[in-house]
């Protein structure tokens, strides 16, 4: 996905290399509220919208607003991405659960800052994790990327359009205030490629919105179309009505599951390095730096190699793959900003004679090696 | 059923599918959804040009039952997500339609805000005083002292005027009418949706079910008899904002139109280029 046409190098900060992805995807319409530590990326599409035909910025009168203008606009047929920080991400919950249930694909920047409440505007967390997979209520699957680069803001922005567009979900970038705001030099494409969904072929009379040949990969009719198409936040059967029937309920959730199910042979992105130690680090975002830095300061020191996984796609979180990647290793080290979110996850997907170790801070600081190699 | 299909009015419902409504009977919903329609008709609005945008509620299920591209979002949210489509579809006819408790409450935010945008859309407040589909809990335009499923001594607080609230935040045109005064509130529904800005009709609406057991007004058609008895005319009102006890009905506010805001964008966007 997102194929590499022309570069262009620049020192840029994640935030940036974000609103530059963001234009490049073209999306029709940003939807946003400002908010510590993602207004910068509002603040540049806003500027950048202005050169292109047909776009529109705006900033709605709270979160909630903007989630929900997103669902319009993308029920209508267009791109929609907002940017936020965790108040935000908060009160968004209730509208992404619409974006799953009406199957309204869009995108959600999270710059994490911590919590609960206001909690540290101006320092970094990895701590909605968590609430980026169970925020909204109800059973659901969620698809959530986290960038650990500036160059991997813009990739795995692309990545999200993508995913989005394919599954017909909601995708939620978790970034931390560290990479939304750190400068590095990187190369950027000046052209991505962005998957698009096909019209519908058949006409309005055997057209049902939510055909099981519908889920993902579908031809999707939107508002204005002609298609008189009928959304709703309740469960619904395939022609969009609602239904309190109990099996078009499970009809309706299991539909929902299978948006994952069906595509986790592809549905996965993460790095390793060096396997076959018996110690593997398992991070993501901005702690798989202090990882790296802890792998590399450790091996100097003891010759004994440690090996790496950083999974750039949290959610869904990749059971089997990480089953087998992690078969040779008896310890396993989480590190994170946070309590310990993804650490149980890791936890109950190793065999039981291996030993996880969760290394966390939530100090509003970043993770140094140090604190990782004390684990190793 | 078939053959009923050749009705023009009976064609811009889902007649096959989804009736009969959930609706009670000798509700005031109902009248307000075939009003509309008949206006919907009379106006020419074509059925895949049309939009029309609900939260939750009574009043918000109309949208299940309207042969046109309908979107039933959630409480409170029609009017960001009608602001959704408004951007990405600013040449298609959007109605936004909710109750009082949808609208105002939850809502009332979305409310204002869209009035002080001024996009060009047309919203109609059912405004039945209650909110009926959680079982007739006070409202927002609720009268202070009457009686609800959670006021049963006696609603302490204060209650909006609608109307009141829509010129205040910038709407263009503001009407109100009420669900006996059909010829009229269809009227006033065609000078609404005439309007190119952000227009709002408030229509009094009868609840039997709730409103009207809890304050002892009678069946429907007893309903209706109020509906008829407390309203008064406009014109034949000195000032319409300073009467008590009584409905005002008739166009409220009727200002000259400014360009609504999909029209301000395109406009600050060619500005913009240039620079
Ligand atoms: C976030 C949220 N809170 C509460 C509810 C429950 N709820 C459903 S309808 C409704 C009130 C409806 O009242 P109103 O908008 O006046 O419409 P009516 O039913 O009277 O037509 C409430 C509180 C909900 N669906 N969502
Ligand atoms: S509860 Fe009230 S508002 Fe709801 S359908 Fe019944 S009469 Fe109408």
């Amino acid at each position: 996905m997102g194929n590499v046409q022309r570069k262009r190098i620049a020192a840029q900060t994640g935030n940036e290399a974000m609103a530059y992805a963001m234009k490049q995807i073209n999306p029709d319409v940003v939807a946003a509220y400002p908010i510590t530590p993602a207004t910068e990326i509002m603040e540049r599409i806003a500027h950048r919208f202005r050169e292109l035909p047909g776009r529109v910025f705006i900033q709605m009168e709270d979160e909630i607003g903007s989630i929900c203008c997103m669902n319009g606009a993308t029920a209508a047929g267009l791109k929609a991405m907002t940017a936020t920080s965790g108040p935000g991400f908060s009160l968004m919950q209730e509208g992404i659960g619409y974006s799953v249930m009406a199957e309204l694909p869009c995108i959600i920047v999270n710059v994490m800052r911590g919590g609960p409440a206001t909690g540290t505007p101006t320092r970094t967390s990895q701590a909605d994790v968590m609430q980026a997979r169970y925020g909204t209520h109800g059973d659901h699957p969620i698809v959530a990327v986290c960038p650990w680069s500036v160059r991997e803001c813009f990739d795995l922005t692309v990545t999200a359009v993508n995913i989005s567009e394919r599954l017909r979900l909601p995708v939620i970038i978790l970034m931390d205030e560290i990479v939304g705001h750190m400068r590095e030099v990187v190369e950027l494409p000046e052209k991505v490629n962005v998957w698009h969904p096909d019209k519908p072929k058949p006409p309005r009379e055997n057209y049902y919105h939510y055909d099981d040949q519908n889920n993902y990969d579908a031809c999707i009719a939107s508002f204005g179309e002609g298609y008189r198409i009928h959304l709703t936040g309740l469960t619904h059967r395939k022609d969009g009505f609602p239904t309190d029937e109990p099996e078009i309920i499970k009809w309706n959730l299991d539909r929902l599951r299978r948006k994952i199910e069906d595509n986790r042979s592809w549905l996965w992105d993460m790095d390793y390095l060096d396997l076959g130690s018996e110690t593997v680090i398992v991070s993501y975002g901005t702690a798989g730096r202090s990882a790296m830095a802890a792998k590399a300061q450790f091996e100097a020191q003891t010759g004994r190699r440690v090996g790496i996984v950083r999974l750039r796609m949290v959610w869904p979180f990749p059971v089997q793959r990480l089953m087998a990647l992690l078969r040779s290793a008896r310890r396993v080290i989480v590190p994170e900003m946070n309590q310990g979110q993804l650490y149980r996850e890791v936890e109950r997907t190793v065999s039981l004679n291996v030993s996880v170790v969760s290394v966390q801070r939530y100090d509003g600081e970043m993770l140094t090696p140090e604190e990782i190699i004390d684990a190793l | 059923m078939r053959e009923l299909k050749n009705d023009p009015f009976l064609d811009f419902f889902r007649v096959d599918e989804r009736f009969p409504h959930i609706l009670c009977p000798g509700c005031g919903i109902g009248t307000t959804m075939a009003t509309m329609v008949r206006v919907f008709l009379d106006l020419g609005i074509k059925q895949d040009e049309l939009c029309v945008v609900s939260g939750i509620g009574c009043s918000s299920r109309v949208t299940g039952y309207l042969d046109c591209d309908t979107f039933h979002t959630l409480h409170g949210r029609a009017l960001p997500a009608a602001t959704g489509i408004k951007l990405a579809r600013p040449d298609m006819k959007v109605v936004v339609i909710g109750g009082d408790g949808d609208i105002m409450a939850i809502g009332g935010n979305h409310f204002i805000h869209s009035a002080r945008r001024n996009l060009d859309l047309t919203v109609i407040v059912v405004n039945n005083f209650t909110y009926g589909m959680t079982g007739g809990q006070y409202s927002p335009t609720t009268p202070t002292q009457e009686r609800a499923a959670t006021a049963p001594f006696g609603n302490v607080e204060r209650s909006f005027n609608v109307c009141f609230i829509a010129r205040a935040a910038g709407a263009m045109f503001v009407a109100r009418s009420t669900t006996f005064h059909v010829a009229h509130l269809k009227k006033m529904i065609q000078l609404a949706l005439q309007k190119n800005g952000f227009s709002v009709v408030e229509v009094i609406s009868q609840c039997p079910t709730f409103y009207g057991r809890y304050q002892g007004l009678g069946d429907a058609v007893k309903m209706l008899e109020w509906l008829k008895t407390r309203s008064v005319d406009v014109e034949k009102v000195a000032n319409p904002w300073s009467v008590k006890d009584r409905f005002v009905i008739g166009v409220l506010h009727d200002q000259e139109e400014v360009p609504p805001y999909s029209q301000l964008y395109q406009e600050l966007r060619n500005r913009a280029k240039e620079k």
